[in-house]
């Protein structure tokens, strides 16, 4: 209707057909960031969806996509235990607090040992004299791609020898030496960003290359820092595959606790939904708060957690 | 005299410091990833079988390599790979630069999205095949139910049921996770495109198609590159998802490289035939790295 009114005017319908399209346009567009952001965290908002559904409408046909009586049972059974045993849950779910317990553990020690030592092989890299250190940087964006099976078997030898089989020390030293590449590569880069002048001129103020390290170089690599502490972090509480192989009764990770819900207990998948939410906080919480951080460092680094 | 013995004596201080700064970082790397690289070649030329503990370690030379390579089960996982890998890659580098444009402009709610995008990204790949195997349970399922509110489906459907649908289904999953990072990294490099390079463009009458194939892909090319063989290396290392998804079945249909290797190694116990299955990776890995150090070193000149 609009349209034959418009056409009495040329001029008009000229500038109102613009408007439309841009509106349509517009329009179309938002429509697909709604879709995508729908995609994107649609999957995840359904396991959370499932963690608070009581089991009856877990397995309702159509899914009830919004509980409607939402619970947090199976939230105070992983971490108080099931009380008054009115819920039936399934035993061993002891091993879950203590499986966070070791992600923590691991993953906090991997930070450090792995950025500490990273940083200051990439400085000497960046900055000193290093013979063949050309060679150097090769072989550590090689070894960021080697994948960790064709090695696994000659580590597990080695931590048998050397006692560290389901061990926190053993599976920090292996984090750490997968890490470490990655952490170098990111802080040579970042290091290279930073004006040579500045050590120039506190050497010539009387520091010497150490004291030019800690107080010129390190307070002003906060963002780099912050960067592969989050990468290392996130990387070592993600990790499924040599937790799986070198961990036993003691040191089994969050990773490894959730996957073995689902084996033992087959069907239990409320629980292993829960369990899949809890563990992924601490990488999303670190994830969306050094958000900047991250992103500019791993594009830096065009490296993968 | 005096001067020269100075400058020698701050020379070798400035080795020892170096050398201290190195020393702990390349310990650990020698212990965890080079000596480890070295034996698994030797094991991978011995006869180690664990259930087997009385025979020696003789070595014998290509025979697990012989093995391998006559195993119908090695090339079905390497079938299985392939089309894991470039049905993962293909659509994870199309969709990736899709949204990437998509992205790439002004719009409210841009830092939202994008701080959103690293969730996919963050959560443990183990979590991510928990959660697939939930959404696609045949019987309470939320894609099945989904498909079938809206009418698409009429009656649910046993996704992981079959080979060929259960390998769509991990490419589709690993897609999910792996999207989001890979359009981040395309998305600060469509940013690095000057603006006047596109008007431009226009002013010499080109179109919005012209101008992506002749401005934008490229000055983006070089990235491209890099996010396109770093893709491939890790799809091809993939376990984590298929451990939780599927654990290689229905009947070996996504019984990934990195899965048979697990299964050889850890379930059949043989570490020889093992070693030599992973060599065989770590080869096709290795190929892929260099060509995109060639990539990397391509995009430091630009």
């Amino acid at each position: 209707m609009t349209t034959f009114t418009q056409r009495d005017n040329r001029q008009n319908v000229h500038i109102n057909n613009k408007t439309i399209v841009a509106l349509v346009k517009n329009t179309l567009f938002y429509l697909a960031i709604v879709a995508l952001l729908c995609i994107m965290i649609g999957p995840f908002l359904w396991m959370f969806i499932s963690s608070i559904s009581p089991q009856v409408e877990l397995t309702a046909t159509p899914p009830h996509w919004f509980p409607k009586n939402p619970t947090l049972f199976r939230y105070e059974a992983l971490f108080i235990g099931t009380g008054d045993g009115s819920t039936s849950l399934p035993a061993g779910i002891e091993k879950f607090i203590r499986g966070l317990t070791n992600s923590m553990i691991v993953s906090t020690l991997t930070t450090l040992v792995c950025v500490s030592t990273g940083t200051l092989a990439a400085y000497a890299l960046a900055r000193l004299n290093v013979p063949g250190k050309n060679k150097f940087m090769l072989g550590i964006l090689s070894s960021q791609m080697l994948p960790i099976i064709v090695i696994i078997i000659p580590l597990y030898l080695l931590l048998q020898k050397l006692m560290l089989m389901d061990s926190i020390q053993g599976l920090v030293l292996l984090y750490t030496g997968f890490m470490l590449p990655t952490v170098i590569w990111i802080m040579h880069s970042y290091f290279e960003t930073l004006p040579r002048e500045l050590e120039e001129a506190a050497m010539i103020d009387g520091c010497n290359r150490f004291q030019s390290l800690t107080k010129v170089i390190i307070p002003l690599s906060g963002p780099g820092l912050v960067a592969v502490s989050a990468f290392a972090f996130l990387s070592s509480w993600n990790e499924f595959f040599m937790a799986l192989i070198f961990t036993g009764a003691n040191t089994k990770t969050i990773t490894v606790t959730v996957t073995e819900f689902s084996s033992q207990f087959g069907v239990d998948f409320g629980l292993m939904a829960t369990g899949g939410v809890i563990g992924s906080i601490p990488p999303l919480v670190l994830a969306f708060l050094l958000q900047k951080y991250i992103v500019a460092g791993l594009t830096a680094g065009s490296v993968k957690g | 005299m005096a001067n020269i013995f100075k400058i020698s004596k701050r020379q070798w201080h400035d080795a020892l410091f170096t050398a201290l700064l190195l020393l702990p970082a390349a310990i650990i790397m020698a212990v965890v990833t080079i000596y480890p690289l070295v034996r698994s070649f030797i094991i991978s030329l011995l006869q180690w079988d664990l259930t087997k503990p009385n025979v020696a370690h003789n070595f014998i030379f290509l025979d697990n390599y012989r093995y391998v390579l006559n195993d119908s089960t090695f090339w079905q996982s390497v079938r299985v790979t392939i089309i894991f890998v470039i049905g993962a890659v293909a659509l994870n580098i199309v969709l990736s630069l899709a949204i990437a444009l998509l992205l790439n402009r002004e719009f409210i709610g841009r830092n939202l999205i994008r701080m959103l995008a690293l969730l996919p990204w963050a959560v443990p790949s183990v979590v991510n095949g928990i959660m697939w195997k939930w959404i696609l349970n045949p019987s309470y399922g939320a894609l099945n139910g989904l498909l079938y509110s809206l009418g698409i489906i009429d009656k649910y459907i046993i996704w992981l049921g079959i080979p060929s649908n259960a390998l769509i289904m991990c490419i589709l999953a690993d897609v999910w996770k792996e999207t989001p990072f890979i359009m981040l990294l395309l998305l600060a490099a469509l940013q690095t495109i000057p603006k006047d390079l596109y008007e431009a463009a226009k002013v010499d009458g080109a179109n919005a198609l012209q101008a992506f194939w002749n401005v934008t892909i490229p000055l983006i090319k070089p990235t491209l590159f890099v996010a396109l063989t770093l893709r491939t290396i890790w799809a091809l290392k993939s376990f984590d998802l298929i451990y939780t998804l599927t654990a290689g079945g229905p009947s070996n249909g996504t019984n990934v490289i990195g899965f048979y290797t697990y299964i050889k190694t850890f379930i059949s116990l043989n570490l020889g035939r093992g070693s030599a299955v992973a060599y065989l990776m770590t080869g096709v890995v290795a190929i892929l790295v260099v060509i995109n150090q060639r990539a990397l070193y391509k995009e430091v000149r630009y």
